[in-house]
């Protein structure tokens, strides 16, 4: 059962119905339980960072989710639920993260528009990552976010886009995914990628 | 780079697409779900769904159409009209939209919009401004509400920066001196408001031909642009649009 978890940050249908027609049986919920027994987790959302923490620390969601990511248990984190996964965030000082991928998350600075919102391109900084199986080269995703995470450990990277200059739009380790942008907004190629972590065997990279 | 967005726009009354569509092959143009999977195939970036349904208890069926429309198009959604409580915006997002648009009611509660945007991120609230040429001072725009029938006195550049202060994450700016009139964007009223916020702004009323919604990106420094006839009644594609807009220097996916 893929489990996507529901913590109160946005509304979590277009996640669970882009799942959907993909095929998938997706249960949307905000139990702990859920969540251990979980086969694949999704953790989508929108908004602020120390909001969502303390909505985590609320539903007691915290170490199910940690303990699931370190048990190797696929993860798919969109928009928010990439931010999550860093050390901790600039929006405030006590604004730690799950802390799964060693880093910070930054707001956009200069003479930019923000939020950073509409089509942009995604360019691959490693190869071979299932969540990328069959979608063409430099892609254009939709993106709607104020803040990006910059790993420490730059093989976290995944992809890269530029706005303004280049920020890191995905990352990927092992179980680990997640999309800076919305797969649940982009059209045809966003619904490949969500095929492909509904495909995704963990042990089997292809 | 950040690719520029076109947007169809829809006019939704109790649940059925007015002012017609005039596209080939569609069972039924007035249904907004299948519009939407028309612009969908066709490489819209985002839709718009403007409501104008009068009566307020028949705002279960555009509830209905959104939910619909959530279940077979999956690309950014806004819906606006009539959008005047936390609930309203919450029944819409929880129904399938991603952002909605709010005019009358921010102006009068402008803390509406300040509640919206903390309650649901500032995302996903939308600002509609509809702006007409003052009559009395030069180069400056008044702010109406009420689908334009009522000017509200407020100087559409300073409430653009309000809004923006209020935590709305985008701006639809309509000009009602253009609106219908198919002679192109304000572009001078376009660029004001977009270079002074920080703000996405979405350029509407008054495209006419590709070369309209060319000047709203190059002159008018819009970030996205809003068309509705010129794409309803099939002068041209969404396609066309794109390929216009490439050949002319713009970034369009």
């Amino acid at each position: 059962m893929i489990v996507i978890v529901d913590y109160g940050m946005g509304n979590l249908r277009s996640v669970s119905k882009a799942f959907e027609a993909c095929g998938a049986t997706v249960k949307v919920s905000s139990s702990p339980k859920d969540i251990e027994k979980a086969e694949k987790l999704v953790v989508p959302g929108v908004g602020a960072f120390t909001h969502a923490m303390r909505e985590l620390r609320h539903r007691k969601l915290v170490d199910p989710i940690k303990e699931k990511i370190a048990s190797g248990t696929p993860y798919l984190g969109i928009c928010l639920g990439l931010q999550l996964l860093f050390t901790q965030s600039e929006e405030g000082e006590r604004a730690k993260g799950l802390n799964v991928i060693p880093g910070r998350v930054v707001k956009f600075r200069g003479a930019l528009k923000i939020p950073h919102m509409g089509w942009n391109q995604v360019t691959l900084s490693q190869k071979n990552c299932p969540l990328f199986k069959g979608i063409k080269k430099d892609s254009n995703f939709y993106f709607v976010h104020s803040y990006f995470g910059v790993p420490e450990d730059a093989s976290w990277t995944l992809a890269k886009t530029d706005y303004g200059k280049g920020f890191c739009s995905a990352v990927w380790k092992d179980n680990v995914f997640a999309t800076q942008f919305h797969p649940e907004k982009s059209q045809e190629i966003g619904l490949q990628m969500i095929q492909n972590f509904i495909q995704y065997k963990p042990g089997k990279h292809a | 780079m950040l690719t520029k967005r076109i947007i169809p726009c829809l006019d939704v009354k109790e649940g059925r697409v007015v002012k017609g569509t005039q596209f080939l092959g569609l069972r039924d143009a007035g249904d907004p779900v299948e519009c939407a999977r028309f612009y969908d195939k066709e490489g819209a970036d985002e839709l718009v769904f403007l409501d104008i349904t009068a009566s307020h208890e028949k705002r279960g069926i555009l509830i209905d159409v959104v939910q619909r429309t959530a279940e077979k198009v999956f690309m950014p959604l806004t819906v606006g009209g009539g959008v005047s409580t936390v609930d309203d915006i919450r029944q819409l997002l929880s129904a399938g939209a991603d952002k909605v648009s709010i005019n009358t009611a921010a102006v009068k509660d402008p803390l509406f919009v300040k509640k919206a945007a903390e309650r649901f991120g500032a995302q996903c609230v939308v600002v509609a401004i509809d702006a007409k040429r003052s009559l009395t001072r030069k180069k400056k725009w008044d702010v109406y509400t009420h689908g334009g029938r009522q000017n509200t006195g407020l100087d559409a550049l300073q409430w653009a920066k309000r809004v923006e202060q209020l935590g709305a994450g985008e701006i639809l700016l309509t000009s009602m001196d253009k609106d219908g009139t198919k002679s192109g964007y304000d572009l001078e009223l376009t660029r004001a408001i977009s270079e002074s916020v920080s703000i996405p702004v979405i350029a509407s009323g008054g495209v006419g031909n590709l070369q309209d919604l060319a000047d709203g990106f190059l002159k008018g420094k819009a970030d996205a642009v809003l068309a509705a006839s010129i794409f309803h009644f099939k002068e041209y594609t969404v396609k066309q649009a794109k390929k216009y807009l490439k050949a002319k220097g713009v970034k369009v996916r």
